[in-house]
């Protein structure tokens, strides 16, 4: 199946991106450099198309209760919005995907799932609607997105976007009117610093990425280096520390999991895992030299593999080489010594906190 | 435009030999440098190593990916760019002054299945 671009694409192709597939899309990796576009996230502003992000839109008198069903956060008693972060599970606690969830209203939720999860997604919402008074849209193809994102975002949005997000505070959004159009924007990002990210119609997205661009205040940014963020702050990536087959627990997301809640699906899974103690856990590691250890590759500790790497590099901010990985639970503490197979040869390291870069929000 | 010198013997899979007497100094080119962008590791293999025509020796790495280096000639390896350890960038700057590791050529007849700097120059288009 060939991959689907969002409504930047000839934009990406114009301005010399590299482009890659990722989630079923045909998305930029880079403009120019990774690091060049991370450093300019950390220290100033960088502007991502995250176009390919799946949008699901829930309505109706039992709304609520729906995304409480297949949600691992507790979203009642919010006040219209708020955002939380979350994730769908399977019944035996496996995890379907991480969301984000606004609530629009008392019986509105607006659902942000990842690109390549769409289907899978919305297939399984769709089937546990059915037993709820509420109605599950599929608004994907309707969204285009943008992030801004960097100590300068804020700035850049007002200013250069002239959208006025002063006010937000971190996870709550607003609706806004952009000539006739309501568009949302919330303060949330994937990159450890403080940003937004606005959701809109495919022309209006387009027009915003331009004047983004004219003003020359908001660097365009890849997915190359969207992961590299992510990844030193300790944000998971679905597909490296959250799969079908591992749960938020063993993912060390145990505080999206509210367990004190009256029901939703794969708690009892949870709950079961929790007595009999987590087998296996997502740790940092970091190495002592610079190789870099990869998705997939092995970890060693007492001559046997004990684990494998789920996403690492050389930070770009620390200069250090990091990875986060799934270990057996005997070898997840804090200190632990351990070995990354990488091109055949053991490099040594230890097992640290996966937050290899302190994030810096705007409470 | 990539660089491409004149003398040195080229692989497919854009390693090159500079050939010195008796020894080669192997390197990746221009042209790979720069479709691989900033390098940010390069994995060597250490002295008194065998490394085989056609075979994998190591790695060079970007911020995204490792891509294994192939050596074009067998023989020993006598020494590494100890440099690059420290400076694994010294590969973007100059490729062809920056070696990755110096061989001791176990059969020069070898150097007969690589390209010249003209045919090598070809592929790169």
């Amino acid at each position: 199946m060939s991959d689907k671009r969002t409504c930047l694409y000839e934009r990406h192709i114009r301005q010399g991106a590299k482009m890659v597939s990722f989630g079923g899309f045909e998305m930029p990796i880079q403009y120019t450099d990774i690091a060049d576009e991370h450093i300019a996230v950390r220290t100033a502003c960088g502007v991502f198309d995250v176009s390919h992000m799946g949008e699901v839109l829930v309505t109706g008198r039992e709304a609520e209760r729906f995304v409480q069903h297949i949600f691992t956060n507790d979203i009642s008693g919010a006040p219209v919005g708020k955002i939380f972060y979350g994730m769908m599970l399977h019944p035996n606690g496996g995890t379907i995907d991480d969301l984000l969830v606004y609530k629009e209203g008392d019986e509105r939720f607006f659902l942000v799932i990842n690109a390549a999860n769409i289907d899978k997604d919305f297939a399984w919402i769709s089937e546990q609607v059915k037993a709820f008074d509420a109605v599950a849209e599929n608004q994907s193809d309707y969204y285009g997105q943008l992030a801004v994102q960097g100590p300068k975002a804020e700035a850049v949005v007002e200013k250069v976007l002239g959208l006025p997000c002063q006010e937000l505070v971190f996870y709550t959004f607003k609706k806004m009117d952009v000539g006739g159009e309501v568009i949302i924007v919330s303060r949330t990002g994937y990159t450890g610093e403080d940003g937004f990210e606005i959701y809109a119609s495919h022309g209006l997205i387009q027009q915003m990425w331009d004047k983004l661009m004219e003003s020359g205040e908001a660097k365009p940014c890849g997915l190359g280096c969207r992961d590299t963020l992510r990844f030193e702050v300790g944000l998971p990536l679905y597909g490296d520390e959250l799969t079908d087959e591992l749960s938020p627990l063993e993912a060390g997301l145990g505080m999206f999991v509210k367990m004190d809640k009256e029901e939703f699906v794969g708690k009892e899974a949870l709950a079961q895992l929790k007595a009999e103690g987590l087998k296996r856990k997502i740790v940092g590691i970091e190495l002592e030299g610079r190789a870099i250890p990869r998705h997939g590759y092995e970890v060693v500790a007492d001559d046997k593999v004990i684990g494998t790497v789920t996403t690492g590099y050389n930070s770009i901010s620390t200069g250090k080489s990091v990875c986060m990985a799934l270990l057996d639970i005997d070898y997840a503490k804090l200190d632990t010594p351990v070995q990354v197979r990488i091109h055949k040869k053991l490099q040594p390291g230890v097992v640290i906190k996966k937050r290899f870069y302190d994030k810096n929000y705007k409470k | 435009m990539a660089k491409v010198i004149e003398g040195l013997y080229y692989a497919e899979s854009h390693e090159y030999v500079r050939v010195e007497g008796e020894y080669g100094y192997i390197g990746i080119t221009d042209y790979a440098q720069d479709q691989l962008g900033n390098v940010v590791y390069v994995d060597m293999p250490e002295v008194d190593d065998e490394v085989t025509a056609g075979e994998e020796f190591g790695a060079v790495e970007s911020v995204k990916a490792a891509s294994d280096l192939f050596s074009p000639v067998s023989g020993t390896v006598v020494e590494v760019n100890e440099a690059l350890e420290d400076e694994p960038e010294l590969i973007n700057k100059d490729a062809f002054e920056n070696w990755i590791i110096k061989v001791q050529l176990s059969d020069k007849s070898e150097l007969d299945n690589l390209m010249d700097a003209q045919a090598y120059e070809a592929i790169c288009k």
